[in-house]
């Protein structure tokens, strides 16, 4: 039967094995480390707000593709898990449902979406979702819980600042870094586990670095993004540090608080949003590290690596305009 | 109060300094048109199609202003008005032309055409040509891939999903050429529209011997020139195994539509005959609307 | 040491089911079709006419043009016709059909297995040759081999590499050749050094043919100290004239130029061998070795078979055709060419006939572009493959030329490596032609 029909297509007939669906799935796999840490320190709270997130993102994605464009979902592709996932990683613990309701709207409706869904987003959809709930809702997006090792009951935990905010409030109040860092109820190995205030999916380096190799190891991600981000940042502050030790925290505060981690290895990295060459790449993650510094120094928020990536997710075409590769055989004009 | 005084004053002279500026540098950089060139314009429909040769409707205005004579330009989209008018304008004479139609040349529909392979490829014909020959028997047919729908601009192109071949319509076809350029197979012609929109045409571009092409396809041309002999006003000519009606000629008298045994000759809105049924009449090359 | 290309390239699956089958000689069919045209530029013009009693090796059709070769008869017997028949892309185009009676060779060429090692002094008489045999690189292209060796004036060729990479997965017939002819072959590479004034020939050989890699540079030692057999990384495509020249000297071809710019030229370790056939045994090229293979074929083999037998023969010789087939690929499954037909001949460029199974025919869903940037990472011609497919969908031909299109070598890495299952080749191919045709229409 086969026979009586041949198939004819153009060369090649053999494909790869990778798919967009296996690629989501894998970046999926990668953020369960950082997952199951912001469960072990924030307790079912962190589920809750993951499971509302993903739902959420999967159910708006699905809605806006029934009304507006008709054609087969394409919920299946699981990049609206990631989403979720990512938008909750990126809020606190405590969050109202409804709220994350809200940043689920914006991350899928308006962020992805209404640009055309998968891979025509010029802006990281969790990050839009982020920063829209952190200029809406203030107050909630920045009340964020203590951590209480393997806590699972639903109480109303305790509030506390993040690292971050507690040095910029001190460094704003004429105290010394040394000082402040000497009266920080958290230690560098406590923040390189995660045993910190932040959002629930931020808090643990070590997690997040896992979740990098995986990253790295099945190809997802190249190096360039997050090693040119995390260097730049710390050679920034690094000399800054150097400079005025009391006004200006070291590296490694630096490196281990906030969404540094988070935004290094799975924000930047986003392939929708992020430059197409390695050259780009480069700039890219330095272009970011350099904002982040600047905005976490001299800027308003205590916490800058969001606006960083959004900044530099919008140079994107210009950077790929810049960063052509140079081609087999091209002859360079001098 | 004094805040918003002096932002509203610092506003104002603001404006009005960015104002001055702004004239004079339009000023300096005027440039002279001819404003005939808008008048025309406007008597364009603005399609942009190129159907012309030049580039847009403005491109065309400005043909024309330059032009000693309309001779040579023609805009096919708005046709003998569109003409008159700027001829008009122009103070000069139109030259009429009698209007044209797109005409697809390949009626090997599903059934009339049998699938011989599966193409898997990108939906353009100029791909799939460039590929093969077809996923049909026939090298010269209608791969049904739809570029002729995707370049025209006026929608007057479809693809029917039951016989697999495009429909132009009649009353939306404007003969800008666009479709006939974008078929890598050169099915599609523009031809005469003909008295109340009649025409004739052998509606097949097959140039293989009569039995390949009648084994491929159910309705193909097979040049056996019956129809030759049956033209009163010698209007067909036999090439490559395949009949060719000149609309010039053509006087549309219909008797080769009777004499072609694979019924590849084609009339179109004609009243039904009265002896034969209606039934044998060739439908879904065009549509009314 | 091995060596590769720098940038670009994938891994597909070898799948080398062939592997180590000998070459088995295929018998004459009853009827052959030889096109005219299974070469790069002019179609031959035929020489002989309906009714014709032809033999063997005898001229059928002669070169139509300076780009062009001559054509043999495979086979001994009676002109049929000579006629437009559909080739393997479905269009007509000029065969001599040949019935066959008996297997009667021209007497001028040596059918015996004795191995002849002079080589002529004079290099035109070896061109001469080449030019006559109607030789062209049998490595899929099809570019006459005469042409590849005038070198053009105030150019030299210092370099001689031969292409015995097979980079394509599932093809062996150029691995086995070498394990069967080595001597030709060596001897084939210093007859084309002769008639190019090369100095030194490079065989690039991938290293997962250990075997060859190790025999050929012992049979080499035996004839010149300057053929070097150079192994290479396993890495496709590593058998593009320009990757090749890359990998084995760093020099890389200009874009838009041609190997000899850099003083080299390129061909084909079948060619080697036909040059040898060609110039020492009086044989025109008429027969070639073919590899049927493919997932569920019965019987995967290496095969001799002439030149228009169609490929339903040598598919049943390797058992017939699976149930399971959906696809049959004429060359590899990177660059081969899909045939709708099991009725089209094997021509001097086939070196593989890949049967595809259902599972693997239909190319995989489309989804968007997710910008992963791989299309970019893999292409060995440093282009951005996903930029160009949106440029051809929103029609933009001429910008298409400064993005280097034109360099393009239609490797299909780009496709391969999609996780989106953008066939982004075929759109490249689209943009190709148009501009292409933009640009003929500006000259003329």
């Amino acid at each position: 039967m086969a026979l009586n029909r041949l198939t004819v297509s153009m060369s090649p007939h053999d494909y790869g094995h990778d798919s967009v669906k296996k690629i989501m799935l894998w970046v999926v796999i990668a953020m369960l480390p950082a997952f199951i840490v912001s469960a072990v320190f924030f307790g079912l709270d962190a589920i809750r707000v993951n499971l509302i997130a993903i739902a959420a993102c999967v159910f708006f994605e699905w809605l806006i593709q029934k009304i507006f464009f008709k054609g087969k979902s394409t919920v299946g592709d699981l990049s609206a898990v990631v989403t979720g996932m990512l938008l909750a990683f990126n809020v606190p613990s405590n969050l109202p449902w409804w709220i994350i309701i809200i940043g689920a709207l914006v991350s899928i409706g308006i962020a992805k979406m209404s640009f055309g869904g998968l891979g025509n987003n010029p802006f990281n959809p969790a990050l839009v979702g982020r920063v829209f709930l952190l200029i809406s809702f203030p107050v909630q997006m920045t009340s964020w819980p203590k951590v209480q090792v393997m806590n699972f009951a639903l109480t109303d935990a305790q509030t506390g600042a993040t690292p971050l905010a507690i040095v910029k409030e001190g460094i704003k109040n004429g105290q010394s870094f040394g000082d402040i860092m000497s009266n920080m109820p958290v230690s560098y190995s406590d923040m390189f586990m995660g045993q910190m205030g932040g959002s629930l999916g931020e808090i643990s380096a070590l997690a997040l670095l896992v979740g990098g190799l995986i990253l790295l190891i099945r190809k997802i991600i190249t190096w360039h993004i997050p090693v040119s981000m995390l260097a730049s940042v710390a050679i920034f502050t690094g000399v800054l540090h150097l400079i005025n030790p009391a006004a200006y925290a070291d590296p490694a505060f630096h490196l281990l608080t906030g969404g540094m981690m988070l935004g290094a290895i799975f924000m930047a990295t986003d392939m929708v949003t992020s430059p197409m060459t390695p050259k780009g790449q480069i700039i890219f993650g330095v272009g970011i590290g350099i904002i982040t510094v600047l905005i976490r120094v001299w800027g308003a928020y205590p916490e800058g690596v969001s606006f960083a990536i959004l900044i530099m997710n919008a140079l994107v075409p210009l950077i790929n305009n810049w960063t052509k590769p140079k081609r087999f055989g091209e002859i360079i004009k001098k | 109060m004094e805040l918003i005084i002096y932002t509203v004053v610092t506003l104002c002279v603001l404006g009005a300094i960015l104002a001055v500026i702004l004239f004079l540098i339009a000023q300096k950089f005027k440039v002279f048109e001819d404003p005939r060139i808008d008048e025309v314009e406007a008597q364009l429909p603005g399609a942009n199609c190129g159907g012309c040769g030049l580039p847009g409707c403005r491109g065309f205005a400005e043909a024309c202003v330059k032009a000693d004579s309309l001779g040579s330009l023609f805009c096919p989209a708005g046709g003998n008005a569109a003409m008159s008018k700027i001829a008009e304008v122009l103070g000069q004479v139109a030259v009429e032309k009698d209007p044209m139609i797109a005409v697809v040349r390949c009626a090997g529909s599903h059934e009339k055409r049998a699938k011989t392979n599966l193409y898997n490829g990108i939906a353009s014909c100029a791909s799939a040509s460039m590929l093969y020959s077809g996923d049909t028997g026939c090298p010269n047919g209608c791969l049904g891939l739809g570029d002729c729908v995707s370049v025209c601009t006026f929608n007057a192109i479809y693809i029917d999903e039951k016989t697999g071949l495009p429909v132009v319509s009649d009353t939306k076809c404007t003969a800008c050429g666009a479709c006939v350029k974008a078929c890598p197979k050169n099915i599609i012609e523009l031809r005469l529209k003909g008295k109340k929109d009649r025409r004739i045409f052998v509606s097949c571009m097959n140039t293989e011997k009569g039995g390949v092409a009648r084994k491929s396809c159910s309705v193909a041309c097979i040049g056996c020139g019956a129809c030759v002999k049956a033209c009163a006003y010698e209007a067909i000519r036999l090439e490559n195994n395949l009949a060719y009606i000149d609309f010039e000629k053509c006087k549309l008298c219909r008797k080769c539509v009777e004499t072609c045994p694979t019924n590849a000759i084609h009339e179109l809105n004609f009243p039904p005959r009265k002896v034969k049924s209606a039934d044998e009449a060739p439908a879904g090359e065009t549509v009314k609307e | 040491m091995l060596k590769t290309f720098p940038k670009g390239g994938v891994h597909p699956a070898e799948n080398k089911l062939s592997k180590g089958k000998s070459i088995t000689r295929l018998d004459p069919p009853k009827t052959v079709v030889i096109p005219l045209s299974q070469h790069l530029g002019a179609p031959a013009q035929a020489v002989v006419a309906k009714g014709d009693q032809i033999l063997a090796g005898q001229l059928l059709a002669k070169a139509g043009g300076f780009v062009s070769a001559n054509i043999h008869s495979s086979v001994s017997g009676v002109v049929a016709k000579v006629d437009k028949m559909p080739d393997s892309s479905g269009y007509r185009q000029m065969c001599v059909v040949i019935d066959v009676k008996g297997d009667d060779w021209v007497p001028q060429i040596d059918r015996s297995n004795d191995l002849k090692t002079g080589i002529p002094s004079n290099p035109d008489e070896i061109r001469a040759k080449i030019a006559e045999a109607g030789i062209v690189g049998m490595g899929g292209a099809g570019f006459p081999t005469h042409v590849k060796m005038s070198v053009p004036q105030g150019k030299t060729a210092n370099n001689l590499i031969i292409n015995a990479v097979e980079c394509e997965p599932y093809l062996t017939s150029d691995h086995q050749l070498m394990m069967e002819k080595a001597d030709e072959i060596i001897i084939g590479v210093m007859l084309m050094q002769k008639a190019i004034g090369a100095g030194k020939a490079y065989i690039g050989i991938e290293n997962n043919k250990p075997d060859a890699i190790a025999h050929l540079s012992d049979i080499a030692k035996k004839y010149s100290s300057d053929i070097m057999v150079q192994g290479l990384k396993v890495k496709y495509p590593q058998g593009g004239e320009k990757q090749l020249i890359k990998a084995v000297l760093k020099r890389e071809v200009p874009s838009g130029g041609l190997p000899i710019d850099v003083g080299c030229v390129v061909q084909n370790v079948g060619t080697a061998f036909a040059v040898y056939e060609a110039v020492l045994k009086n044989k025109p090229l008429f027969e070639r070795v073919v590899s049927v293979t493919g997932k569920s074929v019965k019987n995967p083999v290496n095969l001799l078979a002439r030149i228009g037998t169609p490929i339903s023969e040598l598919i049943d010789v390797a058992g017939g055709v699976p149930e399971d087939t959906a696809k049959v690929v004429n060359g590899g499954p990177m660059m081969g060419k899909a045939v709708a037909d099991l009725s089209v001949p094997v021509t001097k460029t086939t070196s593989g006939i890949l049967l595809i199974t259902e599972k693997e025919a239909l190319r995989p869903e489309m989804f968007n572009c997710i910008r992963c940037s791989r299309c970019a990472g893999v292409c060995p011609m440093s282009l951005e493959p996903y930029l160009l497919k949106n440029m051809v969908n929103v029609s933009r031909w001429e910008d298409l030329q400064p993005e280097h299109v034109l360099d393009c070598i239609e490797c299909g890495s780009c496709s391969y490596t999609c996780p989106a299952g953008i066939p982004l080749l075929d759109y490249i191919r689209l943009g190709k032609a148009n501009l292409n045709k933009i640009l003929r229409s500006r000259k003329s």
